[in-house]
């Protein structure tokens, strides 16, 4: 057996999800029986709360034990049937998801145009509970039905606001781009189960594929699953569906779609990639180890060069989310490279890279989209312009804004500087120095939009420059809590990269 | 997987007409059947590798597509319902407020 035998305490490995299901039915009870409507503004506190709880009483009874030592042919980490695998890697992506559940909850209170009510939030907490399954899962079945089961609850945000023409067009955008890329992704499980003759189990699959003789067969199934994790981390080619999908969706849920989803995403494919086509035992990791370089260098230019021409903020905050992906496909081609000549320090390296940018990221976008979704309300425009003079009108989320711009630029002091080194330098450990190069152009590149809020923000001037801008109070918690959260994690990176390390050393025995 | 190997074509064939379907037309419920297409398309070549290897799991996996798809259909609907009642119209041609 390739996993431990079912014992009940094995609950614990998804005990986070558990609650969060709870909580979702919770909020969804709390909606209906209220007598009378309750107030949509307490359904949100209440669902951030209960996610809140969630993560807390998680991280005090469900963190994994660190120490276990895998045994030869078994993984006492691989849990329910073979199903979940209770490791660090997965608990430290669903605080990632959690945390950016939270925050989302909180912006949506304010957010009108969406009208939130409770089936909002019980949407956005299955979402949330769906990742934690996708980063955790260790079997081909538990993967699919992760992935699709936080795909429908996103389709259903993003086509939210019914009574919006443009919103219903981005949830059935997001919708078809998705069922398709997801059944792709689906046949070529259906082929690896095929050619590994009947298995579902990661181990087991990588067991039968490397000993196999069906290079071809297996490099198309390969690739036919890597396209719907292409979908979910919005990599090139099926990055289509982002700024079409970022522009129509309810603001604070594309600050969700734009992190966690792309880092659940991200975490099923290291996952995947590494357990069922392991470099260089299997025959066909060699295409995925080089697939990877390509793949990052064209989704890093496609979104910087494209987020250039856009005067839609939206918009171009989803080309900019395409070019962050290209950056830590970075790390995972690090990761590709460094596994394949068998270092385990650097595989580690690249991963907690890739999961500390994720981090970061999250934070600074969260930030971002929090801003946008209250000025584009109180300017009553999408455009880049309405953010002039925002200086003046509202100084501190103005700095918020700038504090997330300038980390998401990679501007030296603050955190996503610190990101893009650990990924940079996980390359250049493994002599990808032209890839690196190529970060560092984009990089430069980026600074145009990015500075070009900063710019609109400072030194433009709108006509209504002497009237401030209210930014309710929840609304600014967020922003003051994430930037707060940037500026201490620059500080503390160290201790933040050891979190991330740990959790790259646990996906990787 | 000489057995499951007819099936496993037609089961190709299948999924690239449902891939076929989903670029040529221009209506969302045909879009939305030539998904479902490719899904049972996956649906096929997993029951005849479950046949060919003696592993159920594949049936099992079969019965959680199919729960996913009836899901799927629910979500989908749901959507198509929202854009025909913005626009009066299920081409996704007209679907062009949003681009740039």
């Amino acid at each position: 057996m390739a996993y431990s035998e079912f014992d009940p305490s094995q609950f614990l490995a998804i005990a986070p999800e558990i609650g969060l299901v709870l909580w979702a039915l919770v909020i969804l009870a709390v909606d209906m029986f209220s007598a009378r409507r309750i107030a949509r503004r307490t359904l949100g506190i209440l669902a951030a709360a209960g996610m809140a709880a969630v993560l807390i009483l998680s991280l005090l009874i469900a963190v994994p034990p660190a120490g276990v030592m895998p045994q030869i042919g078994s993984d006492p980490r691989s849990v329910l049937g073979g199903m979940i695998r209770h490791d660090l890697f997965a608990f430290v992506f669903r605080i990632i998801f959690i945390l950016a559940g939270i925050l989302t909850c909180l912006v949506s209170i304010d957010f009108r145009p969406a009208r939130a009510g409770g089936e909002y939030y019980a949407l956005l907490i299955l979402a949330t509970m769906a990742m934690g399954l996708m980063a955790a899962s260790n079997d081909l079945i538990m993967l699919y039905l992760a992935t699709e089961a936080s795909s429908f609850a996103l389709y259903l945000l993003a086509g939210f606001m019914r009574d919006t023409p443009r919103s219903a067009e981005a949830g059935i955008k997001y919708f078809v781009f998705g069922a398709v890329t997801s059944s792709i992704m689906l046949y070529g499980l259906a082929l690896i189960f095929g050619l590994s003759g009947g298995q579902t189990h990661y181990g087991a699959v990588a067991q039968v594929l490397a000993g196999a003789d069906t290079r071809m067969l297996a490099v198309l199934a390969m690739l036919l699953v890597i396209a719907g994790f292409a979908f979910k981390t919005s990599a090139v080619p099926f990055h289509f569906w982002t700024p079409d999908v970022y522009e129509g969706a309810p603001t604070p849920f594309v600050g969700f779609l734009s992190t966690a989803s792309k880092a659940a995403g991200f975490a099923i494919l290291m996952r995947f990639l590494v357990y069922v086509f392991e470099p260089p035992f299997s025959q066909a990791s060699v295409v995925w180890v080089q697939l990877m370089q390509p793949l990052a260098i064209l989704t890093m230019f496609l979104g910087n060069l494209l987020a250039i021409t856009q005067s839609n903020i939206k918009r171009m905050l989803a080309y900019s989310s395409i070019a962050q992906a290209g950056y830590m496909l970075i790390g995972v081609t690090a990761f590709g490279f460094a596994y394949s000549r068998q270092s385990p320090e650097a595989a580690a390296d690249a991963v907690a890279a890739v999961i500390f940018y994720a981090a970061t990221y999250m934070l600074t976008n969260i930030a971002a989209f929090a801003v946008v979704s209250i000025v584009s309300q109180r300017v009553g425009s999408e455009q880049i312009s309405a953010f002039n003079g925002l200086g003046r009108r509202a100084p501190y989320t103005a700095l918020g804004m700038t504090a997330a711009m300038l980390s998401l630029l990679g501007a030296p002091p603050l955190v996503g500087f610190v990101g893009k080194l650990f990924l940079f330098r996980a390359a250049i450990s493994d002599d990808l120095l032209l890839l690196v190069a190529i970060g560092v152009v984009n990089v430069l590149i980026s600074v145009f939009y990015y500075l070009g809020i900063v710019r609109a923000m400072y030194v433009e001037r709108s006509p209504d420059d002497e009237q401030p801008i209210r930014i309710p109070a929840a609304t600014a918690w967020v922003v003051l809590v994430s930037s707060a959260a940037i500026l201490f994690i620059t500080v503390a990176s160290m201790q933040f990269w050891s979190v991330a390390l740990d959790a790259a050393k646990a996906l990787l025995n | 997987m000489d057995t499951a190997m007819p099936y496993v074509l037609l089961s190709a064939i299948l999924f690239a007409l449902g891939v076929m379907g989903v670029l040529i037309r221009r209506n969302a419920l045909m879009i939305f059947m030539s998904i479902e297409l490719m899904l049972n398309s996956a649906n096929l070549a997993l029951v005849a590798f479950a046949r060919q290897w003696g592993q159920l799991d594949g049936q099992m996996f079969v019965f959680f597509i199919m729960t996913v798809a009836a899901a799927e259909v629910a979500v989908g609907l749901a959507l198509i319902v929202t854009i025909f009642r913005a626009r009066r119209s299920t081409n996704v041609d007209d679907l062009a407020q949003l681009k740039g």
